[in-house]
């Protein structure tokens, strides 16, 4: 078993389009480490240089403690899951598991013992003679996996291997792998720009963005502390409302009409900020700092609704429990603990408190 | 939709068909009751539509004596160069154009491109625009009169060098970077994921370019001399002399008959594959 660490990682493609600017961040033996950004932010980049599929331009790789940079996928002890599965089409089942260990030498009794085994895991031993094309996106998905557990790799690496399958299949094959990766005890890399699928699965979350690093930490840390505005709006759904706002004498922040108090703090008067609310965290009739918003509209989410409004001159939206606006148009008072506030330096976008 | 149209616009398709197949269908139908007849029932000019009584004497005549005149060669002898030609031009074309569409897909080499247009270029020259320095090649060689001579030099062609590629560029990277990480290198990939799921293209392949070396005959009558090299396309020309009555119309008819087989039977043998490749195989 071993952990990944990279070091200043870079790539600039031919062309010159530099996919990822000097990644560095370490996945512990074992961990699940899941790749997160908005699409073309080179999380897959990052993750085929990693597998080997991409030349690393400069900075390290290593798997435990050998540097892969110059060796071959094959050498590299990982397995792939790739988004359409590559499965080969002209194989069945039984011999797209087994390929991996055929190419190894690995004796035949051996193969036969390991792919049933994986299959028997994956519950798809009735499949094994079966051609691709004859399973379903859900069982190929599970082939895709067979093959890649069959060799007990050090290292899995995923690449949104779930954004083709319907969203109750997602659900249950996101459980599942979670699973595997845990018994088998695996260290794992997974790419998604799914943000649930990032907060559920990963033990650490590594957000992205334009080719480089916004924040590494656990899915609970990025979500009470994003360190920059980036990530706070990125994660979480709806994601945060950020209200600019003036540093008062007094310490507090305003922002139009509401006034916010703040934890202590070592800012000017004066200075420009941005106040960033999680919808969750506002709660209507609160009086901590408790600020009026006129409704602009609602949305019924069945459990929760969305209230829709607007305060000094921003987006605010507030999800509250169903049930507890009526109807759009009134004015209603809202607050929000101050614990639960965030503050962002509009000049960097990196969070001050 | 179809269904509910006037009858004569049903029937209208079936009719235009009939008188296609018709047209294609009945010189051969006239070369099969010629070869079915003796040659003074020819030569009067009396001959019918219906099969005569001499079919068996006619074809053991030519497949295994040969005309008394002109070619002295059984034609079985002549189906059997063109065969090994027709076969050689195939598979020698089918070999070197999926190797090299796979190098040039596959590999990154300097000049890639480079090599992929000069290949692309010999498009333009079949072997009837270079026929003689090819001809001075071959004869410097002293491969006249060879099977070597007859096919290698219409081997070469860009063709199936597009069509493999086109069809390699089908194929989807993912399973190649998988191959990798299997395990599997340049040989491997290409032997167990390339070939296998070219199938359908080197059938389509096989039968386009076993028609094209069958019929070929331009180049084997310059190239060849002696009877025992000739193919059956220019045994079934030598037949056919100026004088008329010279001709034994029922052996050439016959020729005829048995030239056209081979082909058929290959279109019938590689539809099956076609169609299995079709069924099994999908990227
Ligand atoms: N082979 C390539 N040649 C040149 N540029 C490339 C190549 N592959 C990717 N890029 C560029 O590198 C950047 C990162 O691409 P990458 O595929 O890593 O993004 P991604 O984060 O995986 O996005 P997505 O979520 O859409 O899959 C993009 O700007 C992309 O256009
Ligand atoms: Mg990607």
């Amino acid at each position: 078993m071993a952990g990944v660490t990279l070091n200043t990682v870079r790539k600039t493609y031919q062309g010159g389009v530099e996919a990822v600017k000097g990644v560095s961040f370490a996945v512990p033996d074992g961990a699940f480490c899941v790749l997160v950004g908005p699409s073309g932010c080179g999380k897959s980049t990052l993750l085929r240089m990693v597998a080997g599929l991409e030349r690393i331009t400069s900075g390290e790789i290593a798997i435990g403690d050998r540097i892969v940079n110059e060796i071959e996928p094959a050498e590299r002890d990982i397995a792939m899951v790739f988004q359409n599965y590559a499965l080969y089409p002209h194989m069945s089942v039984y011999d797209n598991i087994a390929y991996g260990l055929k190419n190894r030498k690995t004796p035949k009794d051996e193969i036969d013992r390991r792919v049933r085994e994986a299959a028997k895991i994956l519950a798809i031993e009735p499949l094994l003679d079966r051609k691709p094309r004859q399973l379903s996106g859900g069982q190929r998905q599970r082939v895709a996996m067979g093959r890649a557990i069959v060799r007990k790799p050090q290292v899995f690496l995923f690449d949104e291997p779930l954004s083709n399958l319907d969203a109750k299949l997602r659900v249950q094959m996101r459980v599942e792998i979670k699973k595997l990766q845990k018994a088998f005890g695996i260290t794992a890399i997974y790419v998604t720009h799914d943000q649930v699928e990032a907060m559920t699965m990963s033990d650490i979350l590594v957000v992205m963005n334009g080719g480089e690093v916004e924040q590494i930490g656990t899915p609970s840390e990025i979500y009470r502390h994003p360190a920059t505005r980036f990530v706070a709006t990125f994660i979480g759904s709806p994601p945060m409302n950020l209200i600019p706002g003036e540093m008062m004498a007094d310490g507090h922040v305003r922002a139009g009409e509401a006034q916010f108090r703040l934890p202590p703090h070592p800012f000017a008067p004066g200075r420009a900020v941005e106040v960033g609310l999680r919808p969750e965290d506002i709660v209507l009739g609160q009086s901590e700092n408790a600020f009026p918003l006129k409704v602009d509209f609602l949305e019924e989410l069945g459990a929760t609704q969305l209230v829709y409004g607007r305060l000094n001159g921003a987006q605010l939206i507030a999800q509250v429990p169903s049930g507890s606006v009526a109807e759009a148009g009134g004015t209603l008072s809202f607050g929000i603990a101050a614990e639960r506030l965030h503050i962002f330096d509009p000049a960097t976008g990196r969070r001050a408190v | 939709m179809v269904e509910n149209r006037h009858w004569f616009f049903r029937l209208l398709p079936h009719v235009v068909l009939s008188i296609g197949v018709f047209i294609v269908a009945f010189p051969v139908y006239v070369a099969f009751v010629g070869s079915t007849l003796d040659a003074a029932t020819i030569a009067n000019g009396q001959m019918g539509l219906i099969p005569g009584s001499h079919m068996f004497e006619n074809y053991y005549r030519t497949l295994f004596v040969g005309t008394a005149g002109t070619t002295r060669q059984p034609v079985l002898a002549m189906m059997l160069n063109s065969f090994v030609m027709a076969v050689t031009i195939a598979g020698g074309k089918i070999i070197i154009s999926i190797l090299s569409a796979y190098a040039v897909v596959y590999y990154h080499f300097p000049f890639r491109m480079a090599a992929f247009w000069l290949i692309f270029v010999t498009l333009m020259l079949p072997v009837e625009v270079r026929i003689y320095p090819t001809y001075k090649i071959v004869a410097d060689l002293g491969m006249l009169d060879t099977y070597a001579g007859l096919a290698v030099p219409l081997i070469a062609s860009a063709t199936g060098t597009l069509l493999f590629r086109q069809f390699f560029m089908t194929i989807p990277d993912e399973l190649m970077e998988a191959s990798q990480i299997d395990g599997a290198g340049p040989v491997r990939f290409f032997i167990d994921t390339v070939l296998p799921l070219s199938i359908t293209t080197i059938a389509a392949l096989f039968v386009i370019q076993f028609i094209y070396g069958w019929n070929q005959y331009l180049w084997p009558l310059l190239i060849t001399t002696r009877d025992s090299m000739q193919t059956i396309v220019i045994g079934i020309k030598k037949m056919i002399v100026t004088q008329d009555a010279l001709t034994e119309w029922q052996l050439a008819m016959t020729t005829a008959v048995l030239a056209m087989l081979p082909p058929v039977a290959v279109v019938i043998l590689m539809q099956k594959l076609f169609v299995r490749g079709l069924v099994e195989t999908e990227k």
